[in-house]
């Protein structure tokens, strides 16, 4: 006779089976995520995959807690676990401790993961990134204080200014706590305001070694800071969530002393070649403007301002002598016409006429007698003399023919 | 015009605007000495912003009251 057992016999005997077998203890599996169920308890349930057989999981939260990556429907996977019954039910199940994309690995999925959410969010957007201080006062280097890195970023900057003020923030770059410290010391930096520019920096490694500038907490502090962030992490091949947060991604550390600072000799030089530009253009313009000045002032006009007046000066003496030699000309003249005026006035003068011996004949003492004809014998006559009268009687008249 | 706040990168390009300015020659006498006398000083004002920097490297700490201190550098142990 058949043993008839129960339900709950049966699936404690199948339990019991399972849970004995070393095999299925512990496996991996290899299968496509469906019917993904993410509970509020945190738990996971979901079914693996293949072309043609399903398998429930379940992964607790205790164990889920742990997984760098979300599972998604759709994404293929290789897990461990154990199976097991859930003896209530009847239902076997593996049961997921641990879980990792298969093919590319957890960390790439991650990395993908998160940076498809922040750049979602924006915070890779070029409009929320900052420009870089021109000659920052002081530069805080937040790395390793052990290490090349730090030892390169000074002896760039010792090279290329001289002079500069760093501080450094010493973090762990690696491992469990990196990601906090890092975090931490952007958000310290911002809160005491003490660096104009930071530099986020860590030398070369693999994703695992550089995964604390790929965790979420970093890249939303870098997001945060006001103080502007440089990320110099790993070679230059080597793209962190922080590169794309950041405000400027420097290649290498040292890339980041570079852009960090200027060349100083060369800013000195630029200087220098601006201010001989600007003594030489000033001195050629006033080299122009003097040249004006000197033709002006060679000019006949100012040499001899006084030319004119002098010429003029001249010409009023010169018309001065002339007018004076004519007036005295014509004085002369005249005196000379007057001088033979007066000769002939004293020549026709009837005194000198008188003197000469002639008298003037004068009848009844009226008109002056100048012809024998108006004379009779008997007339009475005056007679003037030049020294006095003759009054005399006319005996005879003689006319000549 | 407050010139101390002016940033080393400002005051060089005004710099360079003055010198192209006064070089293109279209400019009055009397500006041009005033221009002239502004592109000196801006000029000693971005060497001695150059010439002010001191070197200086320290290391931050975070006291007890979560403040940052700073502290000498001792230098970077090679490795």
């Amino acid at each position: 006779m058949k043993y008839i057992l129960s339900v709950s016999d049966t699936n404690k005997y199948i339990k019991q089976l399972i849970s004995g077998d070393p095999i299925l203890s512990g496996l991996y599996v290899r299968g496509e995520i469906s019917n993904l169920k993410c509970h509020h308890s945190g738990h996971i349930y979901f079914t693996v995959k293949d072309e043609s057989s399903l398998l429930k999981c379940v992964m607790f939260r205790s164990s889920a807690i742990s997984l760098r990556f979300s599972p998604e429907n759709g994404m293929k996977v290789i897990m461990r676990g154990y199976v097991s019954i859930f003896e209530r039910d009847g239902q076997y199940q593996l049961y997921v401790e641990d879980m990792q994309p298969d093919g590319t690995g957890a960390l790439h999925m991650a990395f993908e993961q998160l940076k498809k959410k922040l750049e979602a969010e924006g915070l890779f957007d070029a409009r929320h990134k900052k420009e870089i201080p021109y000659l920052p006062k002081s530069i805080c280097v937040v790395t390793s204080a052990t290490g090349a890195v730090i030892r390169d970023i000074i002896n760039v900057l010792d090279r290329r200014f001289g002079s500069y003020n760093l501080k450094l923030y010493p973090v762990a770059v690696q491992g469990e706590l990196a990601a906090r410290q890092i975090a931490r010391a952007v958000k310290k930096i911002n809160e005491a305001g003490c660096a104009d520019v930071i530099i986020l920096a860590r030398g070369g490694g693999s994703l695992e070694e550089l995964w604390a500038f790929n965790e979420e907490v970093v890249a939303r502090s870098v997001f945060n800071s006001d103080i502007p962030v440089i990320s110099a992490i790993g070679h230059e091949t080597d793209f962190t969530i922080t590169d794309f947060v950041a405000d400027l991604r420097a290649p290498t550390p040292s890339a980041a002393a570079e852009m960090v600072l200027p060349e100083k000799s060369l800013l000195y030089r630029r200087i220098d070649n601006i201010r001989t530009r600007l003594l030489g253009s000033i001195r050629k313009m006033v080299g122009i403007k003097r040249k004006s000045y000197e033709m002006l002032k060679n000019s006949r006009v100012l040499k001899h301002p006084y030319e004119r007046i002098y010429q003029e000066r001249m010409r009023i003496d010169l018309l001065n002598k002339y007018m004076i030699k004519s007036v005295r000309a014509n004085i002369a003249d005249s005196k000379s016409t007057l001088a033979v005026l007066i000769g002939k006035l004293d020549v026709l003068s009837p005194l000198t006429v008188l003197a000469r011996g002639y008298g003037i004949v004068r009848k009844d003492s009226a008109d002056i007698i100048k012809s024998v004809d108006v004379l009779n014998d008997g007339d009475r006559l005056e007679i003037k003399l030049v020294d006095g009268k003759v009054f005399c009687t006319v005996n005879s008249i003689e006319k000549e023919q | 015009m407050s010139e101390n706040n002016k940033s080393f990168e400002q005051a060089l390009l005004e710099l360079e605007k003055i010198v192209d300015a006064l070089e293109n020659g279209d400019v009055s006498l009397d500006d041009s000495i005033e221009m002239f006398q502004k592109g000196m000083q801006l000029s000693k004002y971005c060497s001695s912003r150059l010439d002010e920097f001191e070197k200086k490297i320290t290391v931050l700490v975070e006291n007890q009251n979560g403040e940052l201190s700073e502290e000498e550098f001792r230098g970077a142990v090679g490795g």
